[in-house]
């Protein structure tokens, strides 16, 4: 029956066996995936290979940072392929920032949260066997990569004063257009392209999954939080993306095909880029932050052994924070030179968005409240996106305010306030999730102490790095400098420290996940008991290839938190 | 050795892909480039002072010593540089404000979270409650909140319009220009004269007891006490003027002429850096600006070859031929002449 071509698909010996655990060869599982699981794991190993490189151009630039002057520029200049004079050594620090920017939004935060989370644990939460379009899916992640190569191709070929393409992540015209020749930039820019289309795809993917492939009787409002963010988060992405595709398409044609929607002297206006990239950017910010909130919700309550407080509050806090998000992108522009009065609501509608996010800080709280709390490695990880959230989220009030933005505006306290939000509100509720749910996708125990002391020492190290930052930038540190005054160095200085006492930890990191398949105890079915009960937690760990052959059900006495208690899903 | 080697054939095989689509960008690049160059007036860039010169003629000018601490960060300073401006004091206390109440929530929130990890862990709370919903709570931190942020909105809106004031009709209009990677000032109302302003290297502003890297060989020299018109643009890409000191960040984008007030209410030197990124040499366009008192800034004015309101009648005129004149040179990257890079080098 099967043909040459079918032979080399995933479902097609299923139809033969209906053997739930049958996996293809090598290749075509991980190549050719059209398994839900499976391309998730392969979104969270190219997240980790993405962040490990991101990571590691940051520790590039701190060590740049740490004392005034240059000093290391110049051999990067020379070891990418440029020569090592002054502009060629500066250049080189534009494109780190550049790539630094562009690798942790789209190649490591955005694959980990949504197609990797997303990806694993949307079908498993739903009681779903597995997405609604699993090639679709495959294309998602196979876009990814090649967007990802398209960045990295752009650092070794010209753009402009050397190699690499120096625009920042913004990528803001007239600079990414007149302003960097060669063809760095637009390999940077189709990279976008690239990545972008792979999310729209996977955007459409979930919204058709969660709308239509939910197990019998769970209603939306009985799905999991973690399923409403990215129900959220995919709505946002399917709105945002095309607006920034359109924006980097016209980049693209303005530097190449002689269009001049960005130059005023053929009556372009360089603004028009900043408000269309605003546009996608802001909701973007919370594109990154969403998925997150998702998995904290889960993991809080699964370690206070309650249902969530305020369940409905928290799904429509997303929602509402999704909707406002779209109408709030010129705070990124206050110093362009808005009208007074656009500047004026912008703040207004800014600060706005404080409300539900503060709803949510104070709904996880209470849901701790009465709770019966069990320390466990997700539980701290999610504790200290909780409060370090909330410290970016104040910095984020306080910029909204137009007027007082004016003397912060691209500085290192812009710096400290996003890092707090995403490098500790996303990359926090990431090692949340990731510790949560690591042996149901592995099968294998990671090690709690590991887990604790990389927590331990990443919350001193994020710290050490981003709150001196605030300091720098209320001083008047400008962002994407090099090189700074000496009244800078001291707080500089400190904050490359704390990258060390950062870098430092993600040995622990790394360290557990080998002892976890070297060494890990086997994983349950039901590793954290009690608190945990939705779907994932009545499937084996790791689950079987094919998962929900018959579906679960869920019963009017299951509520949107407890979906496995008493009755147990079908396939039991 | 090897890594280099791998460079070259990844960039070789670029160079051979860029062939195809590179060229046409590269003349339409030009082409942007050239349209772009025509597209300034060659008259605003005007008349441009040399400082030797004028000093050796004139009893007017010598740039002013910076006050330690003023007008410049100070080392592991923690806060916003003092203000020297009435809305950048306003703006300061809004920003005191906002501290205060920052600080409040994250320690509310801390201590909240706090208080909950210890009473509610595992071995103190062994049976968890069931509570989930309490309406009242939850109207209250929507409600309280929300009244925060209405507090927050009044003075900040305040604060905005207050920044964007117009500037009264005898204002003295001062354009700043940003070109890769340096300053021009313009003084249109002074004879159209313009200031071209470069980084000074770091031997040379310790020699002249200067910060480096915010220091700069021509100043931007404005009247003491009184509003000033001051326009903001770019030839090339975008660049941003500020001056942490006095609360004022605006943003040179070509084609584009945006305009706020500007006063600076004592003497002195007040140093800022460009804020939007404008390439490689983005670091190293400080601005400084110098505040002084009217009949100084008019003498300053005089020795730069430009011209004072109403000096007809008293009988003192400019001499246009009394400086030479500087052109502002090419943007392009590596130009020399304006813009030229300090000479600290980094290979060394």
């Amino acid at each position: 029956m099967a043909t040459t071509a079918d032979s080399f698909q995933a479902h097609t010996d299923d139809h033969a066996h209906d053997h739930a655990d049958h996996k293809p060869g090598f290749f075509a599982r991980w190549f050719m995936s059209t398994n839900h699981k499976d391309i998730g794991t392969l979104y969270l190993i190219f997240a980790i290979v993405a962040g490990i490189i991101g990571g590691a151009i940051s520790g590039i630039m701190r060590a740049e940072l740490a004392q005034p002057g240059i000093q290391y520029l110049q051999f990067w200049a020379e070891f990418m392929g440029g020569t090592p004079d002054f502009d060629t050594s500066l250049h080189m620090w534009n494109v780190f920032i550049t790539a630094h920017g562009l690798i942790m939004v789209f190649f490591m935060v955005m694959p980990a949260m949504i197609g990797g989370f997303g990806n694993w644990f949307v079908p498993l939460m739903i009681g779903a066997p597995d997405m609604a379009f699993p090639r679709m899916n495959n294309v998602s992640f196979w876009l990814t990569v090649a967007g990802f190569v398209s960045l990295l191709f752009s650092l070794f070929v010209p753009g402009g004063t050397g190699p690499g393409a120096g625009v920042g992540w913004t990528v803001y015209a007239p600079l990414s257009t007149s302003g960097s020749t060669g063809p760095a930039v637009d390999f940077a820019i189709f990279s976008l392209h690239l990545a972008g289309a792979g999310s729209i795809l996977g955007a459409t993917n979930f919204i058709t999954t969660i709308f239509n492939m939910r197990a019998p009787g769970m209603t939306l409002h009985k799905m999991p939080l973690f399923v409403w963010s990215v129900l959220v988060t995919a709505f946002l992405l399917l709105l945002a993306l095309p607006v920034l595709a359109a924006a980097i398409t016209m980049l693209i044609t303005d530097r190449n095909f002689g269009t001049t929607f960005f130059d005023p002297a053929g009556g372009g206006d360089p603004i028009l880029y900043q408000h269309l990239f605003w546009f996608f950017g802001h909701p973007e910010v919370y594109i990154m932050i969403l998925p997150g909130f998702g998995m904290i919700s889960q993991i809080i309550a699964t370690f206070s052994r309650k249902p969530i407080f305020g369940y409905l509050g928290m799904a429509y806090a997303m929602v509402a924070i999704g909707v406002v998000g779209f109408i709030v992108w010129a705070h990124h522009m206050y110093t362009v030179g808005l009208d007074v009065n656009t500047k004026m609501y912008f703040t207004a509608a800014t600060m706005v968005i404080a409300v539900p996010t503060g709803v949510k800080i104070f709904s996880w709280i209470a849901t701790m409240w009465g709770g019966s709390i069990e320390y466990k490695s997700p539980m701290v990880w999610a504790l200290g996106m909780i409060f370090l959230f909330t410290v970016g989220g104040v910095t984020g009030v306080y910029l909204a305010n137009g007027g007082v933005d004016d003397v912060v505006h691209d500085t290192y306290f812009v710096v400290a306030h996003f890092h707090y939000v995403l490098s500790m509100g996303a990359v926090f509720s990431m090692f949340a999730g990731f510790y949560y749910w690591f042996p149901k996708m592995s099968g294998r125990m990671h090690s709690e102490l590991l887990s604790h002391i990389h927590f331990w020492l990443f919350f001193i190290g994020v710290n050490v790095i981003f709150f001196p930052q605030h300091f720098l930038g209320l001083q008047g540190m400008p962002r994407r400098y090099p090189d700074y005054a000496d009244a800078y160095a001291y707080w500089n200085e400190i904050s490359t420290i704390g990258y060390m006492i950062m870098a430092f930890s993600m040995i622990f990191f790394f360290v557990n996940i080998i002892y976890a398949f070297v060494a890990g105890k086997k994983a349950e079915d039901n590793y954290w008991g009690e608190g945990a009960t939705t779907l994932e937690w009545s499937l084996s760990s790791p689950p079987p290839f094919h998962q929900f052959s018959e579906l679960p059900v869920i019963e009017d006495h299951h509520d949107h938190h407890d979906h496995i208690g008493d009755a147990k899903p079908a396939h039991a | 050795m090897k890594t280099l080697g791998f460079h070259r054939i990844v960039a070789s095989l670029a160079l051979a892909f860029s062939l195809v689509i590179g060229a046409p960008a590269a003349m339409a690049q030009d082409a942007a480039a050239t349209q772009q160059l025509e597209s300034i007036d060659p008259a605003d860039a005007a008349d441009v002072a040399d400082p030797e010169a004028v000093s050796a003629g004139s009893d007017a000018y010598t740039p002013m010593a910076p006050t330690e601490g003023k007008g410049m960060p100070v080392p592991g300073g923690i806060d916003i540089q003092p203000q020297y401006s009435e809305t950048g004091e306003y703006a300061y206390g809004l920003h005191v404000g906002l501290f205060w109440v920052m600080v409040a929530i994250c320690l509310f929130v801390l201590v909240l979270m706090l208080y909950t990890m210890f009473k509610f862990r595992r071995s103190a709370n062994p049976v968890p409650s069931k509570t989930s919903h309490n309406t009242l709570i939850e109207v209250i931190w929507t409600v309280v909140p929300a009244l925060i942020l209405l507090a927050i909105a009044i003075p900040s809106i305040t604060l905005i319009a207050k920044q964007y004031e117009t500037p009264p009709k005898d204002a003295i209009t001062i354009k700043a220009i940003g070109y890769q990677w340096y300053w021009g000032y313009a003084y249109p109302d002074n004879g159209d004269f313009e200031i071209v302003s470069n980084m000074l290297d770091k031997d040379e502003a310790e020699a002249r007891g200067e910060p480096h890297q915010l220091a700069v060989d021509n100043r931007m020299v404005v009247p003491v006490g009184v509003p000033i018109r001051l326009q903001v643009t770019a030839a090339d890409v975008i660049h941003s003027f500020a001056v942490p000191s006095l609360w004022f960040k605006m943003d040179a984008v070509p084609g584009r002429l945006n305009e706020r007030i500007f006063e600076v209410d004592e003497p002195g030197v007040y140093y800022g850096q460009c804020s939007e990124l404008c390439g490689a040499r983005h670091g190293y366009m400080p601005i400084a600006v110098e505040a002084l008192p009217m009949d100084q800034y008019n003498a300053w004015v005089l020795a730069q070859g430009g011209t004072v309101a109403g000096a007809e009648e008293e009988g003192v005129e400019a001499d246009p031929t009394a400086t030479p004149v500087q052109t502002p040179e090419s943007a392009a990257p590596g130009a020399p002449g304006a813009g030229a890079p300090p000479v600290e080098n980094p290979t060394t």
